[in-house]
């Protein structure tokens, strides 16, 4: 039988298929689905350790008489909601004068402003760390520059701890989401520009009112899948408060305790506890497919 | 006409100034990782911006703290051999779902998909209790498999293999080339750009992952380079000095393969989350 023909037929059952996804799909099943259903099968189970019973909604009644919990709740909403329209208004701004080709050495500026995507999440934080302690780099230069009379007391008070990280992750993320406004504003045609700035439309308001409405489905985007970045925060606050590996609270007051950082602390730390972190965990999973179904939406949007 | 003129000079020097502060605040930790590199942790921690004399007390200072040679090849084999299979396993699933697409096997991609929207938090604690029951916490093992399992690189393969000429399968079929000659001997060359770009994610997440391993890697022969600076500096004291020598020396592969391949590791990054 010739190869032509023999495709021609498509066997109901074609081996070759099977073969190529067999590997990749049996990886999957075995640790992707079936951890995440046992991890659902878990959230209704109480008891330390491996001495699990099942205990119905007693997980969920816990949830929301837990101070932590809300307290972990909190603070990952306080990241998004902070830091992510800083950082992405930051990269779009960023974006939008780097599109301009009369730029001078374009291509280095955004060679530097991309490179913090190279760095270890861990490698950065440990880093910025070193540059905001009490008498460090950050509050030298904040005096010698006048802004402030004392140092700012960022790794003992609640604020200046969030906002350090909040200052941290925009550093490593800005760049990054640059890169896609820029690809981007590469399909926007560059006459409608032209026209609007020969009619005398100020650079304000053609970012305004023709960059930003022509990038809605990219900034929609990168704001979901932000969103969904921070929903998970975990190496930055564990490696700058010291709260996954050596003990102690997260930051003051647990300031920058997210709730990944509070299920590891759930599962590892404390009196292991791995039906009520997985309770906890499936609070991730409930808002990451919420966010997610909008991002299917939005892209549709764009398709249309 | 010439207030015109010096508005727009203005607002060119505003971008520039802009721009430039960017690019400088962006590059800054870079410096500073390097100048720090060669201070003491005493001028670290003073804000010292100047290099000093401390490189090789620093180096000496991780070096007894640290089995270096051992944790960086801990960090190189996890990379490597991750990488490779994820790219092997990913794009054979990426070619077979596009070519010999069936009903039901897009059902099991589309199912397949749905994977991508499961929280890494929500696997830990059931893929921590597996690893257990298989007798491999503490291996490298542990790290790979889970990692392996990618179905955002099977995706990002199935969309480029869109773009994979019929006619040269076609041709390859002709001449009596059994499938998984054309996957090894066709496609595998001529979707080398494909590979380079997947490459570049896969080398970048295994590389600097730090949740899982933290998880698994419990024994101190057995840790990366991304767990050894976590633990050398969320220490209440860290020593500074030797978490810069750390943090340089598992800077340098990102940055190598960065400088590298710098259009795809820009292309990686844009398909990373299609």
């Amino acid at each position: 039988m010739s190869a032509i023909s023999q495709r021609r037929m498509r066997p109901r059952f074609d081996v070759n298929g099977w073969l190529f996804v067999g590997p990749a799909l049996a990886l999957i099943a075995t640790f992707m689905v079936f951890p995440i259903l046992h991890s659902l099968w878990m959230s209704f189970q109480t008891g330390l350790g491996v001495r699990l019973s099942f205990g119905g909604m007693k997980n969920i009644y816990r949830l929301f008489n837990d101070p932590l919990f809300f307290t972990a709740l909190t603070n990952t909403f306080i990241f998004f909601l902070v830091q992510v329209p800083i950082m992405l208004t930051l990269a779009l701004i960023t974006a939008s004068l780097l599109n301009n080709p009369d730029i001078k050495f374009r291509g280095l500026l955004r060679t530097a402003i991309f490179l913090p995507c190279v760095t270890s999440l861990v490698a950065y934080s440990v880093l910025f760390k070193s540059m905001f302690v009490a008498n460090g780099l950050v509050n030298t230069i904040l005096i010698n520059l006048g802004i402030v009379d004392v140092g700012i007391p960022w790794m003992t008070d609640p604020f200046w701890c969030r906002t350090m990280i909040i200052i941290a992750i925009t550093w490593r993320w800005t760049g990054y989401n640059m890169i896609f406004y820029l690809a981007a504003m590469q399909n926007i045609d560059r006459s409608v520009y032209e026209a609007a700035r020969i009619d005398g439309v100020p650079t304000w308001a053609r970012f305004l009112h023709l960059t930003v409405p022509m990038l809605k489905p990219v900034i929609l985007f990168t704001t979901v899948t932000s969103t969904i970045g921070t929903l998970q925060l975990f190496d930055e606050v564990a490696t700058i408060t010291g709260g996954g590996s050596a003990g102690g609270a997260a930051g003051p007051g647990n300031s920058a305790l997210t709730l990944s950082l509070y299920i590891y602390n759930l599962t590892f730390k404390f009196a292991p506890n791995y039906g009520y972190a997985a309770t906890v965990s499936y609070v991730i999973v409930f808002l990451v497919a919420v966010l997610s179904f909008l991002q299917f939406f939005a892209a549709r949007e764009r398709k249309a | 006409m010439t207030s015109y003129g010096l508005k727009q000079r203005f607002s060119t020097v505003v971008v520039y100034v802009f721009l430039g502060v960017m690019a400088f605040l962006s590059i800054f930790p870079f410096l500073w990782m390097v100048i720090g590199a060669t201070n003491t942790t005493s001028d670290i921690i003073k804000g010292k911006m100047s290099f000093g004399a401390s490189l090789l007390v620093n180096v000496n200072t991780f070096l007894t703290q640290v089995d270096a040679p051992l944790v960086f090849w801990n960090s190189a084999k996890i990379t490597i051999i991750a990488t490779v299979l994820t790219l092997l396993i990913s794009s054979l699933a990426g070619y077979g779902f596009e070519i010999f697409a069936s009903r039901f096997r897009e059902k099991l991609y589309t199912l397949m998909l749905l994977t991508l929207m499961i929280p890494f938090a929500a696997l830990m604690i059931p893929l921590f209790m597996l690893m257990k029951q298989f007798g491999l916490i503490n291996t490298h093992i542990a790290v790979v498999l889970p990692t392996v399992a990618s179905a955002f690189i099977i995706f990002y393969f199935r969309q480029s293999t869109k773009a994979f000429p019929h006619e040269l399968r076609d041709a390859a079929r002709v001449d009596g080339l059994k499938e998984w000659q054309i996957f090894f001997l066709i496609y595998m060359p001529v979707m080398r750009s494909t590979y380079a770009a997947a490459f570049i994610i896969v080398f970048m997440t295994v590389w600097n992952s730090y949740l899982w391993p933290l998880i698994v890697l419990q024994s101190n022969d057995t840790k990366t380079i991304t767990l050894v600076i976590s633990s050398l500096g969320s220490a209440y004291y860290p020593d500074y000095g030797a978490v810069m020598i750390g943090t340089v020396l598992a800077t340098i592969p990102t940055l190598f393969v960065f400088f590298a391949m710098q259009r795809q590791f820009v292309e990686g990054m844009l398909g990373s989350v299609k």
